[in-house]
């Protein structure tokens, strides 16, 4: 049984590995604006798609 | 889309509307930035939605200032020489093509590097390239496009302090300890026999002991500061029972597992602590659009033109000296008081008074700071500095300057005085007890008496009701500062609106026409005079007056400023203007009309009105049942005899206030122990509203200007006043249920601690359990008292 201190040992270390990520996220701002990037990626497709019209008739 | 509407921004083109690549637009302003989105590709603008644009101000030399360098230094963010950061707050952003425009500014002017919108704050971050483009072009250009910047003293005085993002750490923290401890403690819980569980027991032990030190340490810091803090000031608020449950919390634990006699309370520890902070985090609701502390700096320009030998020049406004001479263009602010030295000045005091209809001044009379010109360029001579002129000098009155002191008493720190009393006498009796009859138990049932009373659920309570009960506010829009702002409006006695802007609307403006009947010619003739005139008056007469206009031409036209006008068409003559002006005796005192003679006979005269906002005869008589209500303005007497049959009788009248009168009323009304409240919108309130104990702006668009206050409200929502003051009433009565249900709990926790049977299985079932359904019971309750708001 000398494994538990193995499968403990990793899965706190995954664990941790986590909250480090989460904690780097909240500090780069990720959750200070959750609106405007769900809207933004839409005007993105759009403008590619406009890019390549315009490639075309060139 | 109907045919005569703005292919651009909606509004109706008129009779004459400008077509351009077979589209209608009611303006040059909007065909110019049809062009710009058409030459650039950004057709699609329209597909997303219909009519878009909002119609762009006159801006023409209006951001002449943003060329001198004191100022762009401030307002950059960041500047390496070459490439520039700067952040706008733009209200006018609204809708996804808001951030479709703005995030492709670089289309438009190649000197953008990147533009990126924060839609919840409104803001636009730009990046640009020092030496392809400027401050003042970029800020002309998003101008030009519809989304003017709000460019403010404010933004150049103080660099924004960042979001505190503390409590969001102390709380994950929390969560990811309370997790982990809890998956370990679990195989002590339930299989405590097992041989192979006995010999990992002490690893187990340990690990949650290191994790619950973070929690401990980090998370629960301020609960030691703050119950510190109490101490020292002789109060005992209810973080001196949590400070005191956790540390006995984690002392025992640590003692249990260092001699080996039991798992400890690590688990119970953790999840108080994460359950604490939830709330702390749940009450802690902001609107990042609006601004509770906007003082008149953030009101007022952050540049001004002087005129030094007839050369122009930009200065920050900070640095107008007594005598310089100022050039006030139209739609601009007045910043300093000051002497009218030429031009028509139609002075618009609504954001300092309410009152929409313009003053006009002649050359030589004294203008004030904080109005706004409408009609055309003037010169005025500075005679007071900033700080010195008559309305920013209330900002030195202490009011402004005192802090949040510690001594804010809420409902939670009221009733844990006794609370905490309570449990030290307790702990205190059952370790006498148990000295006699079994020693050895004496520590065990002391701190589990200590643990089992940590007021968890009491906590909890106050913010998760006032929590969501600001959510349910700001969804109806009613933007509260705080938590306790809801607790101040449930102590209200007394009530004191202030009246134009206040009870009365700021845009719509009552015209009653009295005297002799007009004959229609007579009518369509003095709307044709009307239309010859710039006088803010007469063009709200000209818009009230329905019929059209005559087809003759003015002959003899002649306006005298601040008098009236005299002119003749289709041979009738007609006098209208003050009293005075055409020679009459003033009918009524105190109040804006129009007198008219024609050919030289008196016929009458429009008097304005504001007009009374909607509901608000039934709000007052909501009120007037509960609180004392008080009318305190600094108009004249005019409208008074109005108000008091309009009114409830009990409804106290005070006329011809100035701003530190209504400041120095509330402090008297205070003194006599009253708990007031304080509704008003314009800077001259300013006072009134931080003085009194609860201030709410009235603000016709929130997200424009409101001075500094606890509570923001729509004044579309006037009439809903007196619901939400009752809903603040009914949640202190919400959190004061909750706390008998929550003492429930303690007690039943106080039997197993006191006979000394507080396993740390017990703990770690009744205190996520009281917990939780504390939380659930207001918010159930709360959002079912409000169902019908």
């Amino acid at each position: 049984m000398e494994v538990v201190y193995i499968t403990i040992g990793v899965s706190v270390i995954v664990a941790i590995l986590f909250f480090i990520a989460f904690i780097k996220s909240v500090k780069s701002g990720q959750y200070e604006d959750t609106y405007t990037p769900s809207v933004r990626m839409l005007f993105d497709d759009e403008l590619v798609s406009e890019k390549k019209e315009k490639e075309q008739i060139k | 889309m109907s045919l005569n509407s703005c292919y651009h921004c909606g509004a109706d083109c008129g009779k004459k509307p400008i077509v351009f690549n077979e589209k209608n637009f009611c303006c040059n302003g909007c065909k110019t930035v049809y062009e710009i989105l058409n030459v650039n590709e950004l057709n699609c603008y329209y597909d997303l939605q219909a009519t878009p644009g909002t119609i762009p101000t006159e801006i023409k030399g209006k951001y002449n200032y943003l060329e001198n360098e004191d100022i762009i230094e401030k307002l950059l963010e960041f500047s390496d020489g070459e490439t520039s950061v700067v952040e706008f707050y733009i209200p006018s952003i609204h809708c996804s093509s808001c951030i479709w425009v703005l995030e492709n500014l670089n289309k438009l002017n190649g000197g953008i590097a990147t533009s990126m919108v924060n839609f919840p704050k409104k803001t636009l971050r730009v990046t640009f390239k020092n030496n392809e483009t400027n401050l003042k072009q970029l800020v002309e250009l998003i101008t030009s496009i519809g989304y003017e910047p709000y460019i403010s003293l404010e933004d150049a005085d103080t660099k924004k302090n960042k979001v505190d993002k503390k409590l969001i750490y102390q709380v994950s923290i929390a969560a990811f300890a309370f997790g982990n401890i809890m998956l370990l403690s679990f195989p002590e819980y339930f299989a405590v026999q097992e041989f192979w569980l006995n010999r990992y027991k002490p690893m187990f032990r340990w690990l949650m002991f290191v994790m619950s030190i973070p929690v401990v340490f980090y998370s629960a810091k301020d609960y030691f500061i703050s119950a510190y803090k109490g101490i020292k000031h002789k109060i005992l608020n209810i973080d001196v029972p949590i400070a005191l449950g956790i540390s006995v919390l984690f002392l025992r634990s640590s003692i249990e597992i260092i001699l080996n006699i039991g798992s400890g309370f690590f688990d119970s520890l953790t999840g108080l602590i994460f359950f604490l902070l939830l709330g702390k985090l749940f009450q802690q609701k902001t609107y990042n659009f609006l601004s509770f502390e906007r003082d008149y700096k953030s009101y007022f320009p952050i540049a001004v033109t002087i005129i030094i030998d007839g050369i122009e020049k930009n200065i920050p406004v900070k640095d107008i000296e007594k005598g310089n001479r100022l050039l006030i263009r139209n739609e601009e602010l007045i910043p300093v008081d000051g002497i009218l030295i030429n031009g028509n000045a139609a002075i618009d005091y609504s954001f300092v008074t309410g009152e929409s209809i313009p003053v006009i001044k002649k050359s030589g009379d004294k203008l004030f700071a904080g109005g706004k010109q409408t009609a055309g360029a003037i010169e005025m001579e500075v005679i007071n500095t900033m700080s010195q002129s008559y309305l920013t000098q209330l900002w030195s009155n202490d009011v402004f300057n005192k802090k949040n002191e510690i001594t804010i008493k809420n409902i939670t720190d009221s009733i844990s005085k006794y609370f905490t009393i309570a449990i030290l006498t307790i702990a205190f009796f059952a370790g006498i007890f148990w000295y006699y009859y079994n020693p050895s138990m004496v520590f065990n049932v002391v701190t589990a008496v200590l643990i089992i009373a940590c007021p968890c659920a009491l906590a909890l309570s106050a913010p998760f009701a006032i929590g969501n009960m600001l959510r349910i506010f700001g969804y109806k829009k009613f933007y509260l500062k705080n938590a306790e702002t809801i607790e101040n409006i449930s102590k209200i006695t007394t009530i004191i609106f202030d009246k134009t802007g206040t009870i009365t609307s700021n845009d719509k403006t009552k015209i009653n026409y009295e005297g002799d009947k007009l004959s229609l010619v007579e009518v369509s003739a003095i709307k044709s005079v009307l239309r010859a005139s710039n006088h803010p008056l007469s063009r709200l007469l000209y818009k009230y007056i329905k019929e059209e206009t005559l087809d003759k031409e003015l002959t003899n036209f002649e306006e005298v400023l601040g008098s009236g006008i005299n002119a003749t068409i289709n041979n009738i003559n007609i006098k209208l203007g003050s009293a005075n002006f055409v020679g009459e005796k003033s009918l009524k005192t105190n109040e804006t009309a129009i007198y008219i003679t024609i050919n030289g006979k008196f016929k009458g005269c429009f008097t304005f009105k504001n007009s009374y906002r909607k509901g608000m005869k039934e709000v007052f008589e909501t009120l007037s049942k509960t609180y004392k209500l008080i009318i305190l303005s600094g108009d004249n007497e005019g409208e008074k005899r109005y108000l008091e049959k309009l009114l409830p009788k009990n409804t106290q009248f005070e006329f011809n206030q100035k701003p530190e009168n209504k400041l120095e009323y509330i402090k008297s009304l205070q003194e006599k122990g009253e708990k007031v409240m304080m509704v008003g919108d314009g800077l001259n309130d300013a006072g009134a509203l931080a003085q009194s104990n609860v201030g709410i702006a009235i603000s016709e668009d929130v997200n424009v200007f409101s001075p500094a206050c606890d509570a923001i409200l729509d004044a579309k929502l006037f009439n809903k006043l007196p619901k939400f003051l009752i809903l603040s009433v009914q949640t202190i009565s919400v959190i004061k249920v909750s706390f008998v249900i929550s003492f429930f709990y303690n007690i039943v926790g106080m039997y197993f601690a006191l006979t000394g049977q507080l396993e740390p299985v017990v703990a770690a079932i009744l205190m996520p359990l009281s917990s939780i359904s504390i939380v659930v019971f207001v918010t159930i309750i709360t959002n079912w008292i409000s169902r019908k708001l």
